[in-house]
Order: structure tokens, then sequence, then C-alpha cells
């Protein structure tokens, strides 16, 4: 009984405005708000509507067979409080379904793991009253800004209370070993009780980067096509399965629907107490088999109507998606959480070193690569025991923005090998000049700790 | 292919860029195989590499055998640019004590610096080089005619005339870039003479290209950009000398002239002063806007920290760049712009105006719009603050600097003139003498010695 789990990434961060060294001590509004308020319309109205609009209809029309999971970033949910209460709206009204997860993370969107673990634990912390307060849900799951990952993030998400975890599939934590599966994390101080679930980067990767590239040989992209290779597998994700000799491929000619008499009930969410049984009997079927595939699908969400645009045929894609994965009847779609509650993990995955989902490198140089990047986080974190006794909010908040893992990401400097995704989402002109802008901005911020420590 | 090229300047006599650009191509189209016949209007020290044959233009004029066969200029260059020059009110001598190296007898009014201070007789000057060209052409073998800005239209012409082998006109500067407004309208007309008669035109950028077609009206599909290199020096990077002093030092060396954009490098340095009081400020170079930079110096009362060198050569430049600790180019508009890429060698940070055709090229470089006077301060404020921003780009530039060479512009200047159709119809052909041994050449196949030809 192989279940798809569909996760997508909902973040814009507060991009930064122009500040100059003749700004510092004189200027301490950082924030481009006239740029994030064209952005933030800009991906609504190309994204969140339309894209919320169809998932609503999905659901409704596959009768609580199709479901996902978000995870919306602190920073985007108050910018939409601020100014699109309306996608707010759209977004409550898809968690009120019962069939869509929202994820806990950094409020922030924050590299904050790294660097201080009592900033990381705060903003999970209030990361996940935020979930509770607009969607009703108490967070499950747990994933860290791009998918970083290790053995230490997995313990201290556990402590935290998470049932599970999100990770890239990268080869340096599967090996050989597929990523449709789940998996628990490393032993020791109670990591071991999380269980993980990884990307499986080749087929998220077909629909978020390369749907409608010309030069694919797969192009175009059709639903059909997709579905098919999610029910067959593709060649090179076979060769991992036959290795792992987990693969036990579902018995041909099972008649329809036999499988599939549980998914009637779907009508109440798992969210309510209430709904939690019916749950269980929908994923009766999974518990008989320990190994049973669980096919990670987790991308931007801007994938659909922003990174691709509606032209490429984007939105048809998502559209047809459900209705011919969930043509073979031993397929269903299933939240992180509901796969926790259900499968067993098969393996388990150790991590000492730090992965996530960017670049090819799958590491953190796209944040932490080079001097700059280390030197200007240094200096922010550096100031954390200082403005914590400040006890001034604004202060605080302005201090937690700049945490924003994309600031960083902005300053750096691979992207001129790396390619077009980082330029694309850069509003500098070059690393540097990112780089010169959030400085001068520290600088101020840093005077006005000290200066608020003389009064 | 054996090229009959027309040049100004050859190092180590060089007024600027168009010199030290012509030993690079010379260097890597002979280092490829292709001989080079390189025409100055009068040679004196000469320091050819195999391949490349030095011929004197004066020389060949002053031959009586010679001026036999001259070929009459009037059939190849508009009446308007053959009458006796009026000169412009702002055409002045070059003033004495510039300090250019070079014999006493060296007419330096007449053949130097034809960018800038023209002599009282330059056009009279071209017109005579250009009946050398026809001379040359009789007597040479070659397959293509490579010229180097306007002073060698009617050489090139009049070579073409000769021999029927296609011209192609290399762009280095424009009237405009020297002159901004302001022009000299029979330089301008010359140009445009040339370029509309050239079969191809080789230039130095996408922004000289662009301003050829926006000023002169030229036919941007017969205009390649081809841009300039760096003469990568042997000696690796001994050349760092650690700074003496904790104080800080930035640079602008050049011409002092309208191009270079002293002006906005003077305003940013006040604006500097005022948050970074103990920096210091060194204007090396010579030109007409000299006085009025320093008459500016002192309105603004920061002469203090404030210093002219002068003209600087050889290890003077050496020593002005080992102790920089920030290059600035704010030129006006810079068709290339060698200079950055100097003082890139010697690890020194630059900051380079948006307005020229090196930043094109590169990337490690911080870049400004040469009027942005607040965002070049804010940037040399940067420089001079963040020490990871200096290591990322001094990094940086090292890698960038080993990928511009010449080699590749000579490969991409060898299509050129491979893609010219044109070549075999122009004008008629005459007969050609073997007997070489008339003209009186200089330098033959001397060991190479580039060291002392860079600065």
């Amino acid at each position: 009984m192989p279940a798809i789990c569909l996760y997508f990434q909902v973040h814009q961060p507060c991009r930064l405005k122009r500040y100059t060294a003749f700004d510092i001590g004189r200027d301490h509004d950082y924030e481009n708000g006239g740029e994030n308020l064209r952005l933030l319309e800009k991906v609504a109205e190309r994204c969140y509507l339309p894209a919320n609009a169809l998932l609503s209809k999905l659901i409704h029309k596959h009768e609580g067979r199709f479901r996902l999971a978000f995870s919306l970033s602190g920073v985007l949910l108050d910018q939409l409080q601020l100014y699109r209460p309306d996608v707010l709206e759209s977004f409550r009204l898809l968690a009120e379904t019962g069939c869509v997860e929202f994820l806990n993370e950094t409020y922030y969107h924050s590299l904050s793991f790294l660097f201080s673990r009592d900033e990381f634990r705060a903003q999970v912390s209030s990361h996940r009253r935020k979930i509770k307060e607009l969607f009703g849900q108490d967070g499950k799951t747990f994933r860290f800004t791009e998918l970083i990952y290790s053995n230490d993030l997995a313990r201290e998400a556990a402590a935290l209370g998470y049932d599970v975890i999100l990770a890239e599939g990268a080869a340096a934590l599967l090996g050989d070993r597929s990523p449709n599966r789940v998996y628990r994390a490393s032993e020791g101080d109670g990591g071991g009780q999380i269980k993980l679930l990884l990307r499986n980067y080749r087929l998220s990767d077909d629909v978020s980067f390369r749907f409608s590239s010309r030069d694919w040989s797969e192009y175009p992209l059709t639903a059909e096509k997709y579905a098919h290779w999610i029910h067959k597998e593709r060649p090179l994700n076979n060769a991992l399965f036959c290795h792992s000799g987990l693969d036990k491929p579902a018995p041909e000619g099972r008649k329809p629907g036999e499988s599939s008499n549980s998914l009637k009930i779907l009508d109440s969410g798992f969210r309510r107490n209430d709904g939690r049984e019916a749950e269980m009997e929908l994923f009766k079927g999974l518990k008989e088999n320990d190994a049973a595939k669980v096919i990670n699908l987790f991308m931007d969400y801007e994938t659909f109507g922003e990174h691709q645009w509606a032209d490429t045929g984007i939105f048809h894609f998502l559209e047809e998606l459900p209705k011919e994965i969930l043509k073979h009847r031993d397929f269903l779609f299933a939240t992180p959480a509901e796969i926790a509650r259900s499968f067993e993990p098969v393996d388990c995955i150790d991590a000492p070193d730090l992965s996530s989902w960017a670049d090819t490198e799958r590491d953190l140089t796209a944040w932490l690569g080079n001097a700059m990047q280390r030197d200007a986080a240094g200096t922010l974190y550096g100031l954390e025991t200082e403005v914590k006794a400040r006890k001034n909010k604004a202060l605080l908040e302005n201090w937690r923005k700049l945490q924003t893992s994309d600031h960083f990401y902005y300053m750096c400097t691979k992207w001129f090998a790396d390619g077009d995704v980082h330029k694309y989402f850069n509003p500098y002109p070059s690393p540097y000049d990112a780089y010169i802008n959030y400085m001068n901005i520290l600088d101020d911020l840093s005077r006005q700790v000290k200066k608020e420590k003389r009064s | 292919m054996r090229v009959l090229m027309f040049g100004w300047e050859f190092p180590p006599v060089v007024s600027g860029g168009l010199g030290t650009a012509c030993y690079g191509i010379t260097k890597a189209l002979t280092g490829l195989g292709n001989p080079v016949l390189f025409v100055m209007p009068r040679i004196e020290l000469s320091r050819p590499f195999p391949l490349l044959t030095m011929i004197s233009a004066s020389d060949v004029l002053a031959d009586t055998s010679e001026r036999k066969v001259r070929v009459s200029q009037d059939s190849l260059l508009p009446p308007s640019l053959i009458s006796p020059i009026i000169l412009r009110p702002y055409l002045q001598l070059r003033t004495s004590g510039e300090g250019r190296p070079g014999p006493s007898d060296w007419p330096a009014e007449s053949y130097l610096a034809a960018g800038e201070g023209y002599g009282i007789d330059l056009f009279a000057e071209v017109l005579r080089y250009g009946e050398a060209g026809g001379l040359i052409a009789v007597r040479e073998n070659f397959d293509v005619i490579h010229g180097h800005d306007w002073m060698t239209v009617p050489a090139c012409l009049a070579a073409r005339q000769e021999s029927g082998k296609p011209f192609i006109l290399h762009i280095h500067s424009l009237e405009f870039d020297r002159s901004g407004e302001r022009i000299n309208e029979r330089i301008y007309d010359l140009e445009r003479f040339g370029m509309e008669a050239a079969n191809r035109i080789i230039a130095v950028s996408n922004y000289t290209k662009a301003m050829i077609v926006r000023r002169y009206g030229i036919d941007p599909g017969k205009i390649f950009v081809v841009h300039n290199a760096l003469n990568h020096r042997e000696a690796g990077e001994a050349y760092r000398t650690r700074k003496d002093g904790d104080d800080k030092v930035v640079l602008f060396m050049g011409r002092i002239t309208f191009q270079k954009g002293p002006d906005y490098f003077i305003a940013a340095a006040a604006r500097v002063l005022k948050e970074m009081p103990e920096v210091t400020f060194i204007m090396a170079g010579s030109g007409d806007m000299m006085p009025p930079m320093v008459e500016r110096v002192a309105e603004l009362k920061i002469g203090r920290r404030f210093r002219f060198t002068g003209f600087l050569q050889g290890s003077q430049v050496e020593e002005a760049l080992a102790k920089a600790d920030l290059y600035v180019m704010p030129s006006v508009s810079e068709p290339f712009g060698l200079a950055p890429l100097e003082a890139m060698m010697y690890d020194v940070p630059v900051i380079i105006s948006r307005q020229s055709g090196v930043s094109e090229v590169l990337k490690h470089a911080l870049k400004v719009d040469f009027w942005d006077v607040d965002e070049l301060a804010n940037k040399m404020i940067a420089v001079l603050k963040y020490p990871p921003l200096v290591g990322e780009l001094v990094e940086g530039a090292r890698e960038e600097l080993k990928k511009l060479r010449w080699e590749k512009a000579a490969l991409q200047i060898l299509e050129v003139y491979n893609s010219d159709p044109k070549s075999e119809m122009i004008s008629r052909r005459r007969g050609r003498g073997d007997a070489g041994v008339l003209f009186i050449r200089r330098g033959a196949d001397d060991d190479d010695n580039e060291d002392s030809a860079l600065i």
C-alpha cells in the first residue's frame, strides 16, 4: 500500500531595503516594505490563491483521498495577516477539510539551530503556537529550514515532542538505500524515537525544476506519465530497491476497490479526535506491510504558478495528478503525521553531518559557504545575549527577522557557477552588495543595542 | 593568417590602455602562429616577440624611393577630412612634464595620447601615417588589415585600396568616451567614416558596441565584441608588500580627465571622511582636470587626507598599488578599462563604474553607477570596514584573473578575420613587389620580454 506524501513549503522573506553606511544610526527601519508587498501580491495572485482553490476542489472531489501537508513560515504568516488576510483564510479553509497537515518549523525560517539552541527552541515554540492558533493543529511533524538535517537536529526535535521529521533524500544519508521508506533517526539520547521521511528528489525535482524545461527528454510531463513513474517506479529507483531487498511489489490482479473500502470515511479530519479512529481504519492496510513504500514529494509551493508559470500547464498537471495516482487502487495520499502513525521504520539513518535540499551539494554552503556569510551570521548571533537582555520587543523582533536564511542565501558566491536558481531569487546585483547592505543594518542594530544599555 | 596591423603606441611607450592591449593582442596572435606586421608612426624602442615585425611609418615615408608610389588620400577620404586642420580652442599641446617615458626626440605631442590633449598637428600626422599605410601595403604580403582606433583609419583604407584585403577596425575608445558631449567633430567624422568603411568592427565591450550603434548609426551586425584581457606576469604573487601603518588607503590611478570621473572620487571621499576620518585618499595621475580637482579638495576641506602624486611610472605604480587597500575607477565612460585588472593582480579590491566594459567581465569587483556618489562612498566604507568582504573579493579575483587570457581574445579575433565574406570584393588590386628589403625594419626575432612592458 504505497503512500504519496505531498508537502509544500510556503515562505516569503522580508527583504531588506537599500541601506548605506550613511543610514547607520539614523534609520532603524530595515525592510523594503513596498517591494515585499509587491512580491507578496504577485505570488498570492499567481500561486497561493489559484493553487489553494484548486487543492480545495481536489480535496472535495476525491472525498478526502487526496491529502497533503504545508509548512508556512511565520514570516510569511505575519505578512499574510497584515496584507492578505484573504489568502490566509484560503489556507484556513484547507485546514478545515481535515485533509491538510500544517507542519512546524522555525518561525523566522532561520538557521538558528546551528548557532543557538535557546533561540531555536524559542522559534519552534512560537511557530507551534501560531499554527495552533491559526489552523487548530498541534504540530506532530517538524521540518527545519531548507530541510537541513542531522542527528543532533533529530534529537532536538524528538525532545520537543515531534513524531516525525523531514529531510532530503541525500546520498550522504541513504547510501544505496531507497528514499521511499520510513526510517528512524539515529539512536542515542532518544533520537531513535523520531521517524524520518526523506525527499525523493528525482521525482520532486521533475516537477519543481524540470516541468517546463524543453531540454528535458521527458518534456512535456503529463500527470499520466508522472503517475505511471510513481506506480512503476523509475528504473534508477528500481535498482535501488532491488539492492536493498525491500521491494515487495503489490500482487497483480487484485480486484478493484478491494483495498480501498476503508477510504470512504474521510469527511472526518485527522485533527479531530473523533477522526483518529477513522484514520486508523484508513491506514489499517498499511500496517499489514511494514516495509510499505512512501514516496515523499517535497517542493516549494511557489512551483505552482510562480516558478513554473500558469502557461506551462502546471495547474492542469496538479489538477490531474490525484486522479492519475489514485487510478491505481493500491496507492493513497497521506500526510507526514499520518504516515508516522501508521508505518514502522525499516532502518535507522545516521547523519553526523548537516545536509539540506539545496543545490547539487545538498549541504549548507548556500548559506554559510563563504567568509561573508559566516561573518554575517556570526555577528548576528553574537548579539543574542545583549539583545535579549534589553527586553525591548521591537529590537528583538528586528534581530529575529534578520535571521531569515534568505539574507545569507543572497550572499552566496556559488551562484556565479551554480547558476540561475540563486540569481532568480536574489534581489541584489551581487552577493557583495547583499553582504554590505546586511552588515550596515547589523551595525545599526548593534549600535541600538548598545544605546539601550546606556539609557 | 598574416596580419598587417596599424597601431599608434606599443609598450613600453604607452599613454593608456591602447598600447597595452596591442601588446597582448599581438603576443597572443603570434603565439598562435599568426605573423603580425605591426606599423607604428615611429619606432624607438621595440621588443618584439617571434613572428612580430615592427614597421616604422616615418621611416617608410622618409625613404624617397618609396614616395614615388605614394597613394593619394583624396580618393579615400571625404574632402572635409583632408582639408587643412582647423584647431578647436580646447585642442592643446600636451603639457610637458607629463612624464611619459621615451626618447627626447619622440614627437610626443603628435603620436602619443591620441585620446587626450590632442597634439597641434595630430590630424596631419594621422594623414601622413595614412600615406605610409598605402606604401607598406604595396610591399608586404598579408591576409588581413587590422587597425586600432580612429588614428589608423586612413592607413587602413590606403592599405585596403592597395591590397584588396579586408579591413577590420578595432575600437578601443571613442570620441564620446574621451570628451563626453563636447566632442571633436573631425575625430568623430573620421571614426564614423572608418567604421562605415570597415569590413568588420571589433569593439572591446558590449558597452562600446552599444555606443557605436547609438552614436554612430553603425549596423550592429558587423560589430563583434572581443573583451580585452590581462598580460599575466610570470612573477606570480611576489609583489604584495605589507603596508606600514593602520591607516587605510584608497587609490585613484589614471588620467585626471573628464572621462575618468575624478570629481566623483573626490565627492565620495568627502562622504567617507565624515564617517571614517582617518582614511587617506590618493589621486595618482595627471591631466587637464587636475587643477580644478585640487581646488575642489581644498573647498571640501579634505586636503589633510588627500594626496595628489602626479603621474606615476614603473616602480612607483607598483608601490602605490601595493600600499592601497582599495582601488577605485569611477569612469564616466570607459570602453574597457584595463587598470582595475592591474590592481587586482596586487590583491587590491576594486570598485568600478558600471559604465565600463571591464564591468562586463568582472564578477569579483564592486560596481556602482558613476553618478551615484552615495553608493560609491557606501562601498568604499564597506571595503574598509568589513574584512571578510575584502577576503572574498580578492580570492574570487585571483581565480577570475586566470581566466582573462589574451589567447582567448586572439581566438575570437581570428574568428572575426575568418568570418568576413566581403574580403575579396574590395577595390582594385595592385601588383606587389616582393623585395621588402627597401623597408627599414626594426626588431626581428628577439626573445620576448614582457615584464618591463606592463605599467
